[in-house]
């Protein structure tokens, strides 16, 4: 039982670094899904007034018409929508909740992949008459209305009425713990014009360009096609700092996987030691056998077993002890992976054909540790052998 | 042609530094049915006489023909085979595996002769049958009587159906009235045309057989230099006129 210990550790560590690992995997998956694959968003830069630097995103650096020549000048970008964000106090009747409110083009929804599933889509004549219309996301939604259906209903933003034309798909939470669904679209130039106001110097200032890019280009060739752009149209010299910032949000989804690795190669490193450990506590039991049952093997010798027939006996014997630890150890291993998915709420994905292969691993340990003592067995000479007490 | 052919046979063992001669020149053969018991005291070479006999132990110089085949330089795996097949061992001390039953006892060297388990059992459970220990074909050794488990060890060295059995020592556990109950069925299997050399000390074991061959200092004693103690004549030729009746 102490003996299969380590293999039993060795293999439950694997499972639940599969476990956790595929989960992980399975969530970032999941989220860059949900943002909408091959992503990149452009937003302001920083910007410097005389000696003055102010922050990124202080200056009103992008435009529409950014967002216009970033579509039809760089091939391969699917669309470029831009956007504008504002926090309002949304009310109904008695009800009132504050939320995101932001201004898109219907070009915003074709490169979030995020669908309209009740009501009707945005149209660009929605916001070529900057029509005073809102789809609700699903969150923003409970919180108005409850559960009755409100398309067609009248809302109140900051004190303008807006018809709710249409209920957009859940997208649940972002890679950053936000609420995506806790949102409520109005078109671009309404926005605009009842909540954002203009600049002097930019009067089509947007907030952030969403830029989606076609499979075949890759996001680092998308995003130096987007700043050369940039720089051209902003009238940049070398030297000069970015007046924007470009980021892949696929990218930013990967970084949270770097945890998960971390904790996968702690986990494999404790799985390696525990089962070569486990392999040396097998050899030993094995040696120990050998030397018990000395007489044993001398009469099996004696009634016509060849050394073959001893070697893969004990060998046999060996690679059935780490077996059954294997077997033990992906049990425990799938208990405590289904622990941690319950109680640390962290993503875990059991994969049988991993944790098939993690016993078939422990069942080769057993072999490679089980050999030595196997073949020391299979040299004994029978008369020997029989006259050991 | 002697079924046991053995040719000036030496076995030297080396302790420390120094050599020590356990069998020195022996020569002996054995006919197709005899029972032939070999004697002598504790270190007069016997055992190992025995052991290379069995195919157990191989001989230093001189040869050994078992049924016309030279043992002496034949490779490991061909001798397993050999024991397996030409060879039933019967030991002082029953050597059955504890955590088998008898019947799996018996299988065991049918097991080596990759035998379909249906039929290592059927061949078994006969030999239990045999033996007259059928209804214990269940039981573990240690729930059988001394007796009950030498009889468990001979059925094992009977099933592979050898050209000879090889005893040593076989009552030497028991007690007198179940050794000599032992020897009744070597006697009985020997009239049947089986092959037997039994090691003792006893003259009472040795008295079963039809020749006594006597070692001493490695050596056998010349037939005639010694008389066999304790061998009753009547008894003799009341075994001859058995074995006379079985043929």
């Amino acid at each position: 039982m102490l003996t299969m210990l380590g293999i039993v550790i060795g293999v439950a560590a694997v499972v639940v670094m599969i476990a956790v690992g595929n989960g992980a995997r399975d969530r970032i998956a999941a989220q860059i899904r949900s943002l909408g694959a091959n992503l990149i968003v452009v937003t302001p830069g920083s910007v410097r007034m005389g000696s003055v630097r102010l922050g990124n995103g202080a200056a009103p650096q992008l435009s529409e018409e950014d967002a216009l020549a970033i579509q039809s000048e760089i091939p391969g970008v699917v669309v470029a929508a831009p956007l504008l964000h504002a926090r309002e106090q949304l009310t109904v009747g008695s009800l009132n909740w504050q939320g995101v409110l932001r201004g898109v083009t219907p070009d915003y929804f074709a490169a979030r992949e995020w669908r309209v599933i009740a009501g009707r889509e945005m149209t660009p004549e929605d916001n070529r008459r900057a029509a005073n219309v809102v789809l609700l996301g699903t969150t923003m939604l409970q919180k108005l209305f409850g559960e009755t259906a409100p398309i067609g209903s009248a809302i109140r933003i900051r004190g303008v009425p807006f018809t709710v034309i249409g209920l957009l798909e859940r997208k649940g939470q972002s890679v950053w713990g936000e609420d995506q669904d806790d949102v409520a679209l109005v078109p671009l130039r309404t926005a605009r014009r009842q909540f954002v106001g203009t600049s002097r110097t930019n009067p089509t200032f947007v907030h952030n360009i969403t830029v989606k890019f076609a499979e075949w280009l890759s996001a680092e060739d998308t995003m130096a096609a987007i700043r050369d752009l940039l720089w051209q149209r902003h009238r940049l010299r070398a030297g000069q700092e970015d007046s924007f910032m470009i980021s892949n949000l696929a990218e930013a989804a990967d970084l949270e996987g770097s945890t998960t690795r971390v904790v996968s190669v702690l986990l494999s490193a404790v799985a390696s030691v525990s089962l070569v450990v486990g392999g040396i506590g097998i050899m030993n039991i094995m040696l120990v056998t050998v030397t018990e049952r000395t007489r044993e093997i001398g009469l099996r010798l004696a009634v016509g077993a060849r050394r073959r027939d001893i070697l893969v006996q004990f060998v046999v014997e060996a690679m059935t002890l780490a077996l059954l630890g294997g077997i033990l150890g992906a049990l425990v291993g799938i208990a405590a992976a289904t622990a941690i998915g319950a109680f640390v709420q962290w993503p875990v994905v059991i994969d049988i054909s991993a944790v098939l292969l993690a016993v078939s691993f422990a069942a080769c340990v057993g072999v490679f540790f089980g050999y030595y003592p196997a073949r020391k067995a299979a040299r004994l000479q029978p008369i020997e052998a029989l006259r050991t007490e | 042609m002697a079924l046991i052919d053995v040719e000036e046979l030496s076995r030297s063992y080396r302790i420390g530094s120094s050599w020590v001669k356990a069998l020195d020149g022996v020569s002996l053969t054995i006919q197709q049915g005899e029972f032939v018991a070999v004697r002598g005291p504790s270190g007069s070479g016997k055992s190992t006489f025995m052991n290379i006999l069995g195919c157990l132990d191989r001989p230093t110089e001189g040869k050994y023909r078992l049924d016309g085949i030279e043992v002496g330089s034949l490779h490991h795996d061909v001798l397993a085979s050999i024991r397996n097949r030409r060879i039933g061992f019967v030991f002082q001390s029953f050597n059955l595996l504890p955590r088998a039953s008898a019947l799996e006892n018996v299988e065991l060297p049918l097991l080596y002769r990759r035998m379909w388990p249906g039929k290592r059992r059927r061949r078994a459970l006969a030999m239990l049958e045999q033996i007259g220990l059928r209804d214990r074909a269940s039981h573990r050794p240690a729930e059988l009587s001394g007796g009950q488990q030498q009889r468990v060890a001979i059925a094992r060295a009977l099933v592979t159906e050898p050209l000879v059995l090889l005893a040593d020592e076989p009552t030497g556990a028991l007690d007198s009235q179940t050794g000599q109950e032992i020897m009744t069925i070597l006697r009985a299997l020997n009239v049947a045309g089986l092959t037997i050399v039994v090691v003792t000390h006893e003259n009472e074991v040795a008295a079963n057989a039809d020749r006594i061959v006597t070692f001493r200092d490695g050596r056998v004693v010349p037939e005639g230099s010694e008389t066999p103690g304790g061998l009753d004549l009547g008894a003799t030729r009341h075994l001859s006129l058995v074995r006379t009746n079985a043929r």
